[in-house]
């Protein structure tokens, strides 16, 4: 896990990346060549049973989408993380992360073995997590830079990404997945690399 | 009919639902809500996962036909009757905080058990029946709550939605462990606090046949299906 006080990574495509940001500090991920879907989950560096809430995130806001101005809140309703500018404009807070299980329902049984977001996730808890962390702490995630409709029908839509490269989110975050979902026409097939970059506020 | 049992307004209660018993959540009176998380009795690490319901079915709302899937890709329960109609899996539980701003700080000291307690206290209350805590509580449903999500995302609870009378049945597919919560919806706007009971219906329930609306209702469905009946395969 990262700990340094300014980073600065590309995080392949399909690599998990996990990383501390401080009270303060800024967070940037860049969408480096266009639609591709960043998996993120955010902890309470002291305390991981705290952890982002897409519930009560949403709740808050009364609004589905993440973009500037949305804060972030845990499951215990406090802030974490603000979303201070975003070039993208919106961000999932609903179609979570893929895994081999919910692939063997989505696409066919025989996917099961393809690489998942869910997989990054539990193997960047197991590399890098603070201890403890288990399947148990992955609540619904963020997927930055994807764009998930719901319809006033009810219905719920992976549309075409409305994300680009070179677009990005700024906020500040504990651990990030790159998300490698191969069937998901909203990378267009083709997962691809992000850049992930924190530094000290001015 | 193997029991019942009714749930006051502002209650939570849990119990252990069999593979194969169909509950039904009957409102008792208009405007109900009832909070519900869903776990797997044998490994509750297996649990209601709100992204992997929604996508699979790609629904944003639950009705008749829709199933409540795991996390590990397998099918909880199936709604095989709703006379609601939508039934809202986004907007999750209402907190302290909330309780008190809305309807006003209550103590059981003063108010007994006529308190009002927040839908995330009562959930922990639950879950820790079970040995279960925060880090368990996911995103859960609302049942009998619509809300309805506009072009630009915005979410908006639907007055007036749910009638007294009005059931929802849930046949369970796995032996699952049910927390349910019958407060206020979290958008709700009245500063009356007066949630509606409900009645619970257990009954034993046929197993899923080839032509089951839940399992045809999609090819998702179908491997849904598939996998949970292999677990109980032997």
């Amino acid at each position: 896990m990262s700990t340094a006080r300014v980073i600065d990574e590309v995080v392949p495509a399909g690599e998990p990346w996990m990383g501390v940001v401080r009270r303060g500090q800024m967070l940037r991920i860049v969408d480096l060549e266009g639609n591709q879907a960043v998996d993120t989950l955010f902890y309470n560096a002291a305390d991981t049973a705290e952890a982002y809430s897409a519930q009560n995130t949403i709740q808050a806001q009364q609004r589905i989408y993440l973009t500037t101005d949305t804060v972030l809140l845990s499951n215990r309703g406090n802030p974490m993380l603000r979303i201070e500018d975003d070039t993208c404009g919106r961000h999932d807070t609903l179609g979570g992360a893929c895994s081999a299980e919910s692939n063997t329902v989505r696409y066919a049984l025989e996917k099961r073995h393809m690489h998942s977001c869910r997989d990054s996730f539990l193997l960047a808890l197991a590399r890098h997590g603070p201890g403890g962390l288990t399947k148990r702490d992955l609540p619904s995630n963020i997927n930055f830079f994807m764009n998930v409709p719901v319809t006033p029908e009810g219905q719920l839509r992976f549309a075409d990404g409305i994300s680009a490269a070179g677009r990005h989110v700024e906020l500040a975050a504990l651990m990030i997945s790159n998300c490698p979902q191969l069937n998901n026409p909203c990378n267009a097939y083709n997962p691809t690399p992000i850049r992930v970059m924190t530094w000290d506020r001015a | 009919m193997l029991w019942e049992e009714e749930v006051p307004g502002g209650a939570h209660w849990s119990a252990v639902i069999r593979r194969g018993v169909v509950l039904r959540l009957q409102a008792l009176g208009d405007d109900a809500n009832v909070a519900a998380l869903f776990y797997s009795r044998e490994q509750p690490l297996e649990r209601y996962n709100m992204a992997d319901t929604l996508k699979a079915q790609h629904i944003a709302h639950l009705t008749t036909g829709c199933v409540c899937y795991s996390d590990m890709g397998r099918i909880l329960c199936s709604i095989t009757a709703d006379t609601c109609g939508w039934h809202d899996p986004l907007c999750g539980l209402t907190d302290a905080a909330q309780i008190a701003a809305r309807y006003g700080a209550t103590r059981f000291q003063e108010e007994r058990n006529e308190r009002y307690v927040s839908g995330r206290d009562a959930m922990l209350v639950e879950l820790g029946k079970y040995g279960l805590s925060e880090r368990d509580l996911v995103a859960n449903i609302n049942f009998f709550s619509k809300v309805v999500v506009d072009d630009a995302g915005a979410m908006h609870l639907v007055a007036e939605h749910s009638k007294a009378g009005q059931f929802i049945d849930l046949r369970f597919e796995m032996d699952t462990i049910v927390a349910l919560h019958t407060g206020p919806h979290p958008l709700a706007t009245t500063n009356r606090y007066a949630p509606a009971a409900i009645r619970l219906q257990a009954r034993r329930g046929s197993s899923p046949a080839a032509d089951d609306p839940c399992r045809t209702r999609c090819p998702e469905n179908a491997r849904g299906f598939i996998n949970t009946e292999r677990l109980f395969s032997a």
